[in-house]
């Protein structure tokens, strides 16, 4: 019989079925749309983690304080309050530091702020001129903090532009941050971000300032942000800041250090590992799932052998060879997957589109995984298929027959 | 040996069920010769091998010992896929359950025979088939929509479709009331007038008549011959 006929019976035989056939590919068709909507769920959060990571410039280094050790306990990274002014001081010296561009200790909190108009409740930096640089920020309005106002003290503040905006307050305004008047020298120009972790909802403050009159203290520091000088001396960069943090902490064993040093590349791979194992766990998921979906077409598939035994013996009596049956019997179990895999990538495709705006979590669908899993669907289809097309090839043509 | 003026030629064909103790001869040495354009009636009671000498003779299965030879070949050796070429290409059957797929229309029913062998045309022929029956104005029915006479006489229509050198009826009357019966088997006795070698397996003597030559079986043998 030839292929394009062999297509028709099969489609007419599924079509004498619907109820069947239908209920028969929802197992692959959600199988496919959960290949789809988790593989593209995965890379969406994969692309946004990476695109935030690089925004921040991939000559960024960060230097966080080591952990405590409290009766032989570990307080974990970022625990302990080793990081100070002094080696903010000694990162910042050009002569031992030849290859650190720009440096920026940090100490955040959250404050609420109150506009003549508004009040909003956002974090809060302590931080010096070299915040800038090494965020890779631009000024939008007005002029950011310069070292005199970190030397001074002073009572100024940049606010990101939605801030501003919802404060309602521009350069010149006077805004209160924990009942401390501090004026509005200048509005950052925005970066677009959106939702969680906002970089365009912020206050920066001079460090100084913070530590004394915000968050305490003393002169201890969260964090050092460091700028290469180009993506090229990220390395030598780190070993000058190494070397320099070692000393002014007096520490002789490189492995007792008690600060970390990271680089930008190292949070951008270790965030992207971490999401691909997400995206591949989920995935293999939704694969068992069309795993499922394929036994499901196996079991009808027998059935149908079963039911259509006369109906084989009648074909081979009027002259269907084996080979006829058994492509009869595989091609539609593959059109059965091939049917659940097309309505699985409609059904993919509508999750990829109602979930971004039901949920705000953002999909993004490629190719790849839609082909991919439709060709699985079918492979799968053909495959569960052999079994039970077998069984029909190898019907005698008189026992068949004789079934009624 | 075989001689030419056989279309079917049996040589000593014995056919044995099951294996040892339980063992069942259904066929024993059992020959029989059909000439082309004869017409035969194969009688005989239940369990007298007559579905078994069908099943043989329209190549459903094979002879465990003896020859067969159909059309000047030797089919009792032929495996699985020759033999379904053998059955598409020279015998068109007739059951007695007439055997039509619910689903499909007349012609598409007698289309079927015509797919296996990827022939154009096929409605054409199928559709000639049918006039050569009576069913021109029922081409487009379905099996539920025809009344029994009017199923065999499509099943007929489907065997006759490929233009085979035997049709092979296999209680055709069997599920059918007098009128239709003798519809059907006028319709098989013109098909023979035509020409056509028709075997036809049955134990309703009304069915007799119709052929030139009637045997009679029992107990897997040839009991009796009958000229008409």
């Amino acid at each position: 019989m030839s292929l394009l006929k062999t297509i028709e019976t099969g489609l007419r035989s599924l079509l004498g079925h619907r109820l069947r056939s239908v209920l028969t590919t929802l197992g692959i068709l959600f199988g496919v749309a959960a290949v789809i909507a988790t593989v593209g769920i995965g890379q969406a959060s994969s692309d946004s983690v990476t695109a935030r990571i690089t925004s921040l410039g991939t000559n960024l280094l960060t230097i966080s304080p080591g952990s405590t050790v409290s009766a032989g306990v570990f307080g974990g990274a970022g625990s302990a309050n080793t990081l100070s002014m002094e080696d903010v001081q000694g990162l910042q010296d050009r002569q031992s530091a030849p290859d650190i561009a720009a440096v920026a200790p940090v100490s955040q909190g959250r404050a609420s702020i109150v506009s003549a108009s508004a009040n909003w409740s956002t974090t809060v930096s302590g931080s010096t001129d070299g915040w800038l640089i090494t965020n890779t920020r631009t000024i939008g309005s007005g002029t950011f903090l310069n070292a005199n106002d970190v030397a001074t003290r002073a009572q100024v503040i940049v606010l990101g532009s939605t801030t501003a905006a919802n404060l309602g307050a521009g350069v010149g305004d006077i805004v209160m941050v924990k009942q401390i008047p501090f004026q509005v020298i200048g509005v950052l120009a925005p970066t677009g971000s959106q939702g969680f972790g906002n970089q365009d909802d912020l206050g920066v403050v001079p460090i100084t300032t913070a530590q004394d009159e915000l968050f305490g203290g003393g002169g201890s520091v969260q964090r050092i942000l460091l700028s290469a000088t180009s993506s090229g001396t990220i390395g030598s960069a780190y070993l000058e800041a190494d070397q320099i943090l070692l000393q002014t902490h007096h520490v002789s064993d490189p492995s007792q250090a008690d600060f970390t040093i990271t680089t930008q590349t190292q949070v951008l791979s270790t965030a992207q590992a971490v999401t691909q194992t997400l995206t591949i766990l989920l995935a293999s998921v939704a694969a068992i799932s069309l795993l499922v979906g394929g036994i499901g077409v196996m079991n009808i598939m027998l059935v149908s052998v079963t039911e259509r035994t006369s109906e084989i013996g009648l074909r081979k009596a009027l002259g269907a060879t084996p080979v006829d049956l058994f492509r009869q019997f595989v091609i539609e179990a593959g059109m059965l997957t091939a049917l659940g895999g097309l309505l699985g990538v409609a059904t993919g495709l509508a999750v990829g589109y109602i979930v971004p705006r039901a949920a705000n979590i953002a999909v993004t669908i490629t190719a790849p995984p839609v082909i991919v899993a439709v060709g699985v669907a079918v492979a799968v289809g053909l495959i569960f298929g052999v079994y039970p097309a077998l069984r029909a090839a190898r019907l005698a043509p008189i026992e068949a027959l004789r079934a009624q | 040996m075989p001689s030419m003026d056989g279309l079917i030629q049996l040589e000593s064909v014995n056919k044995v069920y099951g294996a040892g103790d339980g063992a069942v001869a259904a066929l024993r040495d059992f020959s029989l010769t059909v000439a082309a354009g004869e017409s035969l009636a194969v009688m005989g009671p239940s369990g007298s091998g007559k579905s078994t000498l069908m099943n043989i003779l329209g190549c459903l299965d094979t002879p465990t010992s003896g020859s067969y030879w159909f059309a000047g070949q030797d089919v009792s050796r032929l495996n699985e896929t020759e033999l379904a070429h053998v059955r598409n290409r020279r015998i068109g059957f007739v059951f007695q359950q007439f055997q039509l797929l619910p689903k499909l229309s007349a012609w598409r029913n007698v289309e079927l025979p015509l797919l296996y062998r990827n022939v154009r045309d096929r409605r054409s022929l199928a559709l000639q088939a049918l006039e050569q029956v009576g069913l021109s104005n029922r081409v487009d029915h379905r099996p539920s929509q025809l009344s029994g006479g009017q199923q065999q006489r499509v099943a007929i229509a489907r065997a006759l479709v490929t233009d085979p050198d035997l049709i092979l009826a296999d209680e055709p009357t069997g599920n059918l009331d007098t009128a239709s019966s003798r519809d059907v088997l006028a319709v098989l006795h013109e098909l023979n007038e035509q020409g056509r070698t028709i075997v036809i397996i049955t134990h309703d003597p009304e069915v007799a008549p119709v052929a030139q030559r009637t045997v009679h079986m029992r107990d897997g043998r040839l009991v009796e011959q009958v000229a008409a």
